[in-house]
């Protein structure tokens, strides 16, 4: 691996465009969302807003005329609340603008066998798997009021017509409130099907985000924001290496300091996977959340850091790269042995690349508000997942899962980092509420965020193919490895999450993929686009490498390697328009393309950069094109793509975190930098979408063929072959 | 001990320790969480408020420092969301998750007051040290821009 001498300055080209001409950039020109008109949701969303009578366990009928629907779903930025309610608001057929949208009560979901189905939120899976049964609850209650107007009216249910609030047939008409509670006792014999694509009314267009208005004013709820009556706040330090242990700590150095209410010991709870639920650590108690870091901050606290306390990310990659000789589990093969074709090849073509550590840094520290009463327990976490913070609170507590209440709030980001359960402050709370018998809310530092976080795992791949005469790859022979704690952080069973490069579109007679792990003490978790990520990366920098050694441009490569894959021909020829790719750039610039399929969504990228004779490497512009089959809200895409390049942006330019003394370094945004506006580059979103029964995700595809676009475009412009991140890293001087 | 602060033009009494940074002032004693906490050395601007009309980083900004001058929050931008602003940012639906942007927007605020048709590059300078894990940076120099308009329409 290339380890220069020199960084890499990595700057934005400033901007010749006019005003609006940069917001074409980034929006649709000539949209506008309305002001009025729009669907409504309320600053603490897990409230009741008005008493209707409910149809089903997703909507109410309110004698106002409005709808309430109940979003089992989180939002953490995705517009996953507002496409709740537009899928059900379709379905039902109510004006958009009386819809108001709450979080559902996950006690009751949990009490009533999983009422909701499914009530968590990752995976982009949203839309993409749960559209079944979100339109159902819908279309559902729409055909048991017209069922209930028809029984009052004398006439066949087909006759009624429910649109927009109102049902009718013949000269009858009322709205919908005047049949709810007679709806609500109807049972279908037949449950309804859910519209097709062509029938929508609602779906499909650009609708404003319905947290938006809430979120300029300061008054949208998070679960940092919880304050309860008699509430104290704790802060929090765990083992700063995973698994240590706390060797003794002074409480009395600081029990005395004003507002000290306590210092209570945290035991480790063990959990699935051999990952920690919680670490060992201590929490200080007070009256402010400033006072309670403070003295955390000055009370002597001594670590057993146990037998971890030595490991670095250097031994990790030994380990890694150590693997990659031998083995591994077969995960996947087709046609004949890759390797005898290999071995009898005369042009062969293998590189091994890299990915590092990288934290979820969502910009909401962890934190959670747990009360354990004798009546009942309430959690407000910035969890993904409210039925795991549930099960969780009542786990530590020692409690019925039906004395239980999550309140649902907005979250400050997600990024799988709120992935089950927001589990180790959820308990952390949990423990410190029961223990005290009053509310606690306990924030992580930013610190404590990052050195305790579940991390991104770490990989490495070596690629090696034979090219046959025409220039084009015969047989490909892949390994992986990964440092992972028995697999968590990879989706599913280890090796499953290197799908990206086993399930290459790429037409090759011969492949094999073996996997390794390397067992690491770092915990790992999912995070945004997890697998695909690293391997997208690998796969598509690699094959970059064969286009070239074999002769081929490389976006004709990708189009020829991907003949008789519609959808894949769709998305690479529109992107080769959007972008005007080309490859006779002057010297020191270059385009790059990359595409990437995961969570049921093909991506693909072109970046086009310019480096500097001095090294400094600019982006002058991305374009993103992605097939997820459906759109339901144009507008909420479009930001998802924006924000997923931006997202890995950060990690391929200036990401990676660093471990020594079996601890990561990192601490706050001064040394685990994030992009920041001045080095955002233009990026050009299009939809190229083959519809049929393609229902992909969006809220993670544009991440992963970013990097691999961007290094393949500094190739382009400077002859270096990037194989790892972060690219700032490398000594890009020509 | 006991001080008076001028937020959004009332005066607020609370009793703090004088070095508590007010971020926790005004997030826990006075209740105005509009303001977050993000990193607490500076480094995010989800913090962000307007001290004299300047803006300025509640997490390192001790209480006893704000005494006497005019604390300015996200919550007393506007009484209704109707700083231009706040009007562009809804208009361009700028916010994902949204925790950031209290902090972008009182920084997008203290730009215009100071240059009220900011270029991209003015734009960039002021916003450098606003976060946005989402990565909604697109979207707020397009509004920054909108807010211009609507301030001078």
């Amino acid at each position: 691996m290339n380890v220069p001498s020199a960084k890499t300055a990595i700057s934005r080209r400033s901007f010749i465009l006019s005003a609006s001409a940069a917001a074409g950039g980034g929006l649709v020109l000539g949209f506008h969302v309305p002001a009025a008109g729009a669907a409504t949701t309320q600053a603490q969303p897990w409230k009741t807003a008005v008493e209707g009578t409910e149809i089903n366990a997703w909507l109410t009928i309110n004698p106002d005329g409005t709808t309430t629907i109940r979003v089992p779903h989180t939002e953490m930025g995705q517009g996953g609340m507002t496409s709740v309610a537009l899928m059900i608001a379709e379905e039902l057929n109510v004006p958009w603008e009386s819809v108001h949208a709450v979080f559902a009560d996950p006690n009751r979901h949990i009490r009533n066998n999983e009422e909701y189905k499914v009530m968590t939120t990752h995976g982009s899976q949203l839309v993409m798997l749960q559209h079944p049964h979100i339109m159902q609850a819908g279309a559902s209650a729409r055909e048991r009021l017209k069922q209930a107007a028809a029984e009052a009216w004398g006439v066949e249910r087909s006759e009624v017509a429910a649109e927009q609030g109102v049902l009718s047939a013949g000269s009858n008409n009322a709205p919908y409130a005047d049949f709810a509670s007679a709806a609500a006792a109807v049972t279908l014999e037949v449950e309804p099907e859910i519209k097709s694509p062509s029938e929508w009314w609602l779906l499909g267009g650009e609708i404003a985000r319905l947290d938006v208005p809430l979120k300029v004013n300061g008054s949208a709820a998070y679960a940092l924001d919880t304050k309860l009556p008699d509430m104290v706040y704790a802060a929090v330090k765990s083992c700063p290496v995973p698994f240590g242990r706390l060797a003794s700590y002074d409480a009395d150095a600081v029990k005395d300091r004003p507002g000290i209410v306590a210092v209570i010991e945290l035991k480790a709870v063990e959990g699935a996977r051999g990952m920690p639920d919680m670490q060992n650590g201590i929490a200080v108690v007070a009256d402010s959340w400033y006072r309670a870091k403070t003295a955390l901050d000055l009370m002597p606290i001594v670590w057993d850091l146990g037998e971890n306390g030595t490991i670095s990310y250097d031994d990790m990659r030994a380990k890694m790269a150590a693997i990659l000789d031998e083995e591994g589990t077969v995960t996947n093969e087709v046609g004949d042995d890759p390797r005898a074709l290999i071995e009898a090849s005369d042009k062969i073509v293998t590189a091994e690349y890299e990915r590092p550590f990288e934290a979820h840094v969502r910009m909401e520290p962890v934190n959670a508000t747990v009360s354990v009463t004798d009546e009942r327990i309430d959690v407000w976490s910035p969890t993904q997942d409210q039925s795991a913070a549930l099960r969780y609170a009542a786990d530590q507590a020692g409690r019925s899962t039906d004395d239980v209440y999550v309140h649902t709030v907005f979250l400050g980001g997600g990024f799988g980092g709120g992935g089950g359960g927001n589990t180790a402050v959820t308990r952390q709370a949990t423990e410190l509420s029961k223990q005290l018998g009053r509310p606690v809310k306990v924030v992580w530092s930013r610190e404590e965020d990052i050195i305790q976080g579940k991390h991104r795992p770490p990989s490495m791949a070596r690629l090696t193919a034979a090219l046959g005469d025409d220039g084009l790859p015969t047989a490909i022979h892949t390994r992986a490895a990964w440092v992972t704690m028995d697999g968590a952080g990879r989706v599913g069973p280890a090796g499953s999450s290197d799908y990206v490069i086993y399930n290459m579109p790429y037409i090759i007679p011969s492949r094999r993929h073996e996997a390794h792990t390397v067992t690491g003490h770092i915990p790992t978790a999912t995070h945004r686009a997890p697998g695909a990520n690293q391997n997208g990366f690998m796969v598509e920098v690699f094959v970059d490498e064969l286009a070239e050694a074999g002769g081929w441009d490389p976006l004709d490569w990708r189009l020829r390697m991907t003949e008789g894959l519609d959808d894949w021909q769709l998305v690479l020829t529109t992107l080769k328009d959007k972008s005007g790719y080309r490859t006779n750039l002057p010297q020191g610039e270059g385009m790059g393309v990359a595409a990437v399929a995961c969570h049921g969504t093909i991506a693909a990228c072109s970046a086009h950069v310019s480096v500097s004779r001095r090294g400094q490497l600019f982006i002058e512009e991305i374009h993103v094109v992605v097939d997820s089959g459906h759109v339901i809200n144009r507008l909420a895409a479009r930001e998802q793509l924006e924000g997923s390049v931006c997202y890995e942006l950060s990690h391929a330019l200036m990401g990676g975190l660093e471990i020594r003394n079996g601890q990561v370094q990192n601490t706050n945004f001064h040394n685990y930098s994030l992009l920041r506006i001045d080095e955002m580059p233009e990026v050009h979103c299009h939809f190229a979408l083959s519809g049929g029964s393609k229902w992909g995700g969006i809220g993670e595809p544009a991440g992963p063929p970013t990097p691999p676009a961007i290094a393949n475009a500094i190739y382009a412009a400077t002859g270096k072959r990037l194989r790892s991140t972060p690219f700032n890293k490398y000594d890009l001087r020509a | 001990m006991e001080i008076t602060l001028n937020i959004n033009n009332e005066p607020v009494t609370v009793d703090v320790d004088p070095e508590t940074p007010l971020l926790w002032v005004l997030r826990d004693s006075v209740g105005l969480t509009g303001t977050k906490f993000g990193c607490g050395i500076s480094q995010c601007g989800a913090c962000t408020v307007h001290i004299d009309g300047q803006a300025a980083r509640s997490c390192d900004t001790r209480a006893s420092e704000a005494v006497g001058r005019q604390i300015t929050t996200i919550e007393g931008l506007s009484p209704d969301s109707s700083h231009p602003v706040q009007q562009a940012w809804k208009e361009l639906s700028v916010a994902q998750c949204g925790y950031c942007q209290s902090g972008q927007i009182m920084q997008a605020a203290a730009l215009l007051e100071r240059s009220p048709r900011p270029t991209d590059s003015e734009i960039d300078s002021a916003m450098y040290g606003n976060l946005c894990r989402c990565g909604t940076y697109l979207q707020i120099r397009a509004a920054i821009h909108r807010a211009a308009d609507i301030g001078q329409a």
